[in-house]
């Protein structure tokens, strides 16, 4: 049986933040759940599809095509009264945002909680954007947790909230609390799930053509006025300490705070307002905080989304407090924090000494050598772009040739000895702006994209691609897996999990079905065939796909031959 | 309770999540405050990998320059570079085998020269255990238990409030039936033969 089944209500397990949510949603009865995976979530669809793998599995669970799809999928359950959650990383917010804007207005019956896990300092993303701000966007309430057992208690309450706003409710993580570990003690799994619904017919609500729209914009406003008075009495915020020196935080950043005032041996000298669930901002406890202190030191990473709204608090009600954050230069909109950046900053604001342990001199270290991620020792990949390479150079195009590329392992391709990676968006964007470039330059284009990001989202874009008479190659590395955020099954895998009996889609039939007909597949492992196929296209102008069929090693040593 | 910052070091398929997490399940169990946190995703892939073990109540996951008490580092220029983490009065426990970074085959740069750093570290901080964890490892019954022999020699330190009973019990009951002799005998050795 998966651990994070276990009836053993009471016992301590040492869950991940990810973990956590995945058993929290287990608690809540959560019936459906739709992702698709990225770091820093993926851990939670990882488990959610083992857990639904599972005989009598508490839980439907499926990796949707991307994070759109996702959330459709948990929002229709929601309306039709089943409990439902989605979870992405914070861009995959940005492909879902067209569901979620609309889904706000029409709401839901049964509770729906969206996970959105965001990345400060780019561990593993092309931006570090702050969702919190798609919180105050969508007008959607956001719980923001700081420990694995928080992270629980906030998404079995985040379904509570939910069915009592009937709305979605966002659950905010960062890397920092989706990839630390900490105790959980379980609570009882429901004894039934309420697996089924039943969708209520109400045009009225369901189908926000411009005339329902306007009325679901009021209802909106109003249940979002109605989450306001819950946020001010929720006990996720939290008041500690009392002095004349305020400090609000929420998510990672309050960890850094109890740890710097623990140090600093302060705690009680300090008012300190954590914010568990800073949206909708709970503006009358915020204000109560302000009246109470001279100054306040807001730590927040990334966007100054709470400082900005503190400052607009203390002038709506006409409180004379110094506000100290990312307008004042005491913290940066950038990066994550570290508990240092913390310690000194209110050490600073407190007057207090801050003595650092002293360091040996450790000038004297050379330049080490640095480690960058590469592509594994055979790897697949490498051999498709060296017969690509090869072919160019063969053909004297090299110099001409421009690689936009695409999200997944074979970004690393940027990297030295390969360098065949120029231009990068989001995911699917290597066909969308390989049609740019093949209009807008001479250049010769040649773009990657892998099996999994190309049914992301690399299939409208090819349709656009053949159907405006695009001139480029497209090479699709098929390894048939997700492999970078640890082998997740997607619509063409050739080797399947155990037990995934789900109909596959040839991704050569989907090109096929666009009408282009200039389409091959290579074994990337056969260099000189390989090379003579790449060569045969690129001498070429016209619109070309090219399939480089070989699987992930690591994926085929997991499950290779269990066909 | 007195806190204590671990921080963990290695290169991607070293086990270096693995041992951050059996301290920390050990730590859980003896009753300790804990929180360990791990690198996941793109870092993963032959780079390096950190991980943290914090007792005693703290609540960050990560640990600043020149904060850690503890580090434990599976690879020797790994503990060099993370050297800036550690201050003086911190303990250092360092296989001292080398893997290579293929940088260092490109030409980027070169590897260090680790007898002289490996004195350095021991002239100017308070604790430094280096060892051939490979060797100990091997001698276990299998490569793939260098971090667990590590933890024996974090453990046999006394500095953490786990006792080798309890990293022990932690091993049979999350260590894979097979690999658990193995396992016990890595710890074993890791606490009886670090000679620091």
């Amino acid at each position: 049986m998966h651990p994070l089944l276990s009836e053993d209500a009471g016992k301590n397990m040492l869950l991940l933040g990810n973990e956590a949510i995945v058993r929290g949603a287990l608690e809540a009865g959560c019936a459906v759940a739709a992702a698709y995976p990225g770091t820093p979530s993926s851990e939670i669809g990882n488990n959610l599809f083992f857990i639904s793998q599972e005989k009598d599995s508490p839980i439907y669970f499926e990796f949707s095509t991307n994070e759109k799809v996702a959330m459709e999928v948990a929002a229709a359950a929601a309306a039709a009264g089943v409990r439902s959650l989605t979870c992405m990383k914070h861009v995959g917010m940005n492909v879902a945002s067209d569901v979620l804007m609309t889904l706000a207005y029409v709401g839901v019956k049964g509770g729906m909680v969206i996970i959105t896990a965001d990345d400060p300092s780019m561990h593993s993303s092309q931006n570090e954007q702050d969702n919190r701000c798609y919180a105050r966007f969508a007008n959607l309430p956001m719980l923001e947790p700081t420990s694995p057992a928080e992270a629980r208690d906030m998404t079995v309450a985040a379904f509570e909230l939910s069915e009592a706003l009937e709305l979605p409710v966002m659950v905010r993580t960062t890397t920092r609390t989706s990839h630390v570990r900490g105790p959980v003690e379980l609570k009882t799994l429901p004894e039934e799930v309420k697996r089924k619904g039943a969708f209520e017919k109400d045009p009225r609500r369901w189908v926000p053509v411009p005339a329902v729209a306007r009325i679901r914009h009021k209802v909106l406003l109003e249940q979002i006025e109605k989450a306001k008075a819950l946020s001010e009495a929720s006990s996720f915020n939290i008041l500690s300490g009392n002095g004349p020196l305020g400090i609000v935080a929420s998510g990672v950043s309050a960890c850094y705070v109890e740890d710097a005032l623990m140090e600093l041996g302060c705690a009680d000298k300090v008012s300190f307002l954590r914010l568990g669930f800073p949206y909708p901002f709970p503006r009358k406890k915020i204000g109560a905080f302000l009246k109470d202190v001279e100054k306040v030191l807001v730590v927040e990473e990334l966007e100054p989304f709470l400082e900005e709204e503190i400052n607009l608090i203390a002038r709506d009600l006409g409180i004379d407090v110094q506000v100290m954050g990312k307008a004042t230069g005491h913290f940066s909109r950038m990066y994550e924090f570290d508990p240092f950046m913390v310690k000194r900053a209110i050490a600073d604001a407190a007057g207090l000494e801050l003595e650092r342990p002293k360091r040996p001199d450790l000038s004297g270290i050379p330049t080490l050598p640095l480690r960058p991620p590469v592509l594994c020792k055979g790897c697949p990949h490498r051999e498709t772009y060296n017969a690509v390479r090869d072919a160019l150079k063969e053909l004297d195009l090299e110099e001409k040739a421009v690689y936009p590329t695409d999200i997944g392992c074979y970004t690393l391709g940027l990297l030295p000895p390969i360098q065949m990676a120029d231009y990068l968006l989001c995911m699917g964007s290597s066909v969308g702006t390989s049609a740019g470039f093949s209009i807008s330059t001479d250049h010769k284009i040649i773009s990657f994209i892998g099996d999994s990001t190309f049914f992301h989202s690399g299939i409208s874009s090819l349709a656009n691609a053949f159907h405006n008479r695009h001139e480029f190659c497209l090479v699709i590395l098929d390894n048939s897996t997700t492999a970078m955020t640890g082998h997740q099954p997607n619509p063409g895998i050739e080797i399947r999990p155990p037990g995934y009996d789900k109909p596959r889609i040839p991704i050569e039939d989907v090109v096929r079905g666009l009408g282009i007909t200039d389409i091959h597949k290579v074994n990337p492992y056969k260099k000189k065939d390989a090379r003579s196929v790449f060569k045969d296209v690129l001498s070429r102008g016209g619109l070309s796909v090219v399939i480089a069929e070989a699987p992930c090693i690591l994926y085929y040593r997991k499950f290779g031959g269990k066909k | 309770m007195e806190t204590k910052k671990i921080l963990f070091t290695g290169v991607g398929g070293q086990g270096t999540l693995l041992a951050s997490r059996l301290l920390g399940q050990a730590a859980m169990e003896a009753g300790i405050p804990v929180r360990v946190s791990e690198v996941h995703g793109m870092a993963q892939r032959g780079g390096v990998v950190e991980s943290t073990v914090m007792l005693g109540g703290l609540k960050s996951p990560i640990i600043s320059q020149a904060e850690a008490d503890i580090l434990v580092s599976f690879e020797p220029l790994e503990a060099l570079r993370a050297l800036g983490r550690c201050s003086a009065g911190s303990t250092i426990i360092t296989n001292t085998v080398p893997i290579v970074p293929f940088t260092v085959d490109l030409g980027q740069a070169e590897y260090p020269d680790m007898d002289y750093w490996l004195d350095f570290m021991k002239n100017n901080f308070a604790r430094v255990c280096a060892l051939d964890a490979d060797a100990l490892a091997k001698e276990a019954g299998t490569t793939r238990a260098v971090n667990v022999v590590l933890l024996g020699t974090l453990i046999s330190l006394g500095e953490i409030p786990v006792s080798r009973q309890m990293m022990e019990e932690t091993i049979r009951q999350n260590v894979k039936p097979k690999f658990i002799d193995a396992n016990l005998k890595a710890l074993g050795l890791g606490f009886e033969r670090a000679g620091c």
